[in-house]
């Protein structure tokens, strides 16, 4: 959670984009194989509207976009040998999209299907999909104090 | 009325092979690591072939394939180059019934429109470059009396081209005709959710082009469409797709430093001013089958006329007759030549659609036909198909601003001019837009004032070879369908000439 400047929390834990435990568990596995993570969320044609799964950096972010969030998923067997219990993938969105989504809460979801563009978890036989719902106002509110 | 029998069943026109290879080098080469993936028909769900998995090794050898080919086939005359071509379309044609079915059921598209616009298309479009090849001429500027600056065009190399899965043949025609005639090699992977209709196609020409001019290769993205994007060994790629991979794409080709064209796709109005009700004539009848193209393709089009801008005197009546249009698409079987509507490409793309309809309902948007599943039956059950949906909403919602690729419509109104432009413009994107007017002189003015590369006027979903189609804003880079894409496979090679003795003086 995010402080305010004044160090204050906000009233509301509010997140822009949250991951079902299926998408949580496939992350674990693509994190073996490709090493830390991101997501950028696609627009327009064929695939569009997809959230894209990149190795951390691939994809190079920049002023046009908007970090969303990072989704904390609990990492798997690794945890017993020593490592962290807990690992982060950051989620990005274009500026100018965002401004047309922002009212929106995301969910990451994973379903059966073949999706193209480079996205790292096609080649699974699944594709991340993103559900959505209305923010409703105390956290648009609590999102706009957190400065997000 | 027809209804095709499956391909590779009894009494079917056509037959898939029951595995494909990668084309590359004039053969099919098995994939380096031997591993395949299975090509389910939308249809039914049911695989139906398996095709080759591959990866960066197989990339390598098509590229090594098209470098071979690639020196050769730059020297061939215009002449040689248009005369294949032109055989292509021949063959094509001789083949034409064979081609719509068998891409019917890999898409799941309705056969009467592979039939009569599809695969002709893509006919027509290696004729149109075949022509355009003969009739090009370089330049020459005479920059005074003795030194003269000729201007010649010269094939790239080899190029890659990525395809969309939404039209696998047309697509790919789009990219491969321009590309063929202005004498580069290719390395082409197809989209993964149809990577056989063209190895089907492949089969059909591959002898009338020198072994290497065209490489086929299958995979999925992050195996094998991201190493021929970020190939140093490529002079161009072309992309068509959606933001962030054509935005990464871009990225890898800078890092090249080779030029790119996009097609990303859009969200394209489509407007109807007061006059169109003005009569109830075929004019209207044309309109209102203009409102209802938004089902084309299952709405699996860049350029689906996915928003509804009506004016508002005409709005209640206009929109309840394209209500009643919209039920009257006939959802079935997309071999059934009867059938107007058929099914999704993949599950994800049913899952995702399913998710825009769900969000719009949450925003407030009013569901007035359609808004679900449909459910078939019998053979048909294990398919993807989504029933015709008109929503009723604003321009701010998410389903007047994300391209749902499915057959969703969002409808609002407008009451002047300026708020049609106004809504028109208010997207990311400016790819395509209908405008709908009695009135030449309004239908100009919008046609003028939207931010769109192409602007259906009184007509929508025509795609002729000789009409330039791109994108403004966030839709792409580049002209496809026109003989300027030549251009994008061109280099321009300058002899700046001097024919006088005297020298300079300089030195």
């Amino acid at each position: 959670m995010n402080h305010d400047g004044a160090g204050h929390l906000p009233q509301v834990e509010a997140h822009r984009v949250d991951l079902t435990q299926a998408a949580a568990d496939l992350l674990v596995r693509l994190r073996e194989r490709h090493g830390e993570l991101m997501f950028h969320q696609s627009g327009g044609c064929c695939d569009g509207s997809s959230p894209m799964c990149y190795p951390q950096g691939d994809f190079l972010t920049s002023e046009a976009d908007v970090h969303l969030g990072d989704l904390v998923v609990q990492a798997g067997a690794g945890v017993e040998s020593g490592g962290e219990p807990t690992f982060t993938v950051p989620v990005w969105m274009s500026r100018t999209q965002f401004e047309y989504w922002r009212h929106t809460h995301l969910t990451i979801d994973v379903v059966p299907g073949r999706g193209a563009g480079f996205s790292v978890e096609a080649p699974e036989g699944v594709r991340f999909l993103i559900r959505s719902r209305l923010l409703s106002d105390e956290e648009s509110e609590a999102l706009s104090s957190s400065g997000r | 009325m027809t209804v095709y029998a499956p391909p590779g069943t009894e009494g079917s026109v056509v037959e898939y092979r029951s595995r494909y290879d990668h084309w590359i080098g004039g053969e099919y080469l098995p994939p380096a690591k031997g591993e395949y993936f299975e090509n389910p028909s939308p249809v039914t769900g049911q695989t139906f072939t398996e095709v080759a998995r591959g990866t960066a090794e197989d990339i390598e050898a098509a590229l090594d394939a098209a470098h071979g080919a690639a020196p050769a086939w730059a020297r061939t005359s215009v002449t040689e180059r248009a005369n294949i071509l032109n055989k292509i379309a021949d063959r094509m044609e001789a083949n034409l019934e064979k081609i719509a079915v068998a891409e019917a059921w890999e898409n799941g598209k309705p056969v009467r429109e592979t039939l009569a616009a599809d695969i002709p298309l893509a006919i027509d479009h290696f004729r149109y470059f075949a022509g355009a090849i003969r009739a090009q001429e370089g330049s020459i500027s005479e920059i005074d009396g003795d030194t003269i600056a000729y201007h010649f065009h010269e094939p790239l190399g080899v190029v890659g081209q990525i395809i969309p899965w939404n039209f696998p043949i047309l697509m790919a025609t789009w990219k491969l005709a321009p590309a063929l005639a202005a004498g580069n090699a290719v390395v082409l992977k197809p989209a993964e959710q149809t990577p056989a209709s063209i190895l089907l196609l492949m089969d059909l020409i591959g002898d009338l082009l020198p072994p290497g001019v065209v490489n086929v290769v299958n995979g999925f993205g992050v195996e094998a469409g991201k190493p021929l994007a970020s190939s140093p060994r490529i002079a161009k790629i072309a992309f068509t797709g959606e933001t962030t991979t054509g935005r990464l794409i871009m990225q890898y080709a800078s890092q090249n430093i080779i030029p790119v064209t996009l097609e990303l796709g859009g969200k394209s109005p489509n407007i109807f001013f007061s006059d169109v009700a003005s009569a109830q004539d075929d004019f209207y009848d044309k309109a209102l089958e203009g409102f209802t193209m938004f089902a084309l393709n299952q709405g699996e089009v860049c350029t689906c006329p996915s928003r509804a801008l009506i004016q508002a005197d005409i709005y209640d009546q206009f929109l309840g007759d394209a209500v009643e249009r919209t039920k009257a698409v006939k959802q079935g079987n997309p071999l059934d030549t009867e059938t107007m509507i058929g099914a999704q490409a993949s599950n994800d793309q049913l899952e995702k659609i399913l998710s825009y309809i769900d969000i719009g309902k949450q925003e407030g948007a009013r569901v007035l036909t359609g808004g679900e599943r449909a459910e078939l039956g019998g053979e048909l059950a294990g398919g993807y198909y989504v029933t015709p949906t008109i929503f009723e909403g604003n321009n701010a919602m998410r389903i007047f601003q994300e391209e749902i690729f499915g057959p969703v419509v969002s409808v609002t109104s407008f009451d002047e001019f300026d708020d049609a432009m106004k809504i028109a413009n208010d997207t990311l994107y400016g790819l395509g837009a209908g405008v709908w007017s009695r009135e030449a002189g309004t239908a100009y003015r919008a046609g003028r004032t939207i931010q769109a590369g192409r602007v259906w006027t009184n007509c929508y979903h025509a795609y002729p070879a000789a009409a330039a189609f791109g994108g403004y804003k966030g839709s792409g880079v580049g002209r496809e369908n026109h003989k300027m894409m030549l251009d994008h496979y061109q280099q321009t090679k300058n002899l700046l000439v001097s024919y006088a003795p005297q020298k300079l003086g300089f030195f």
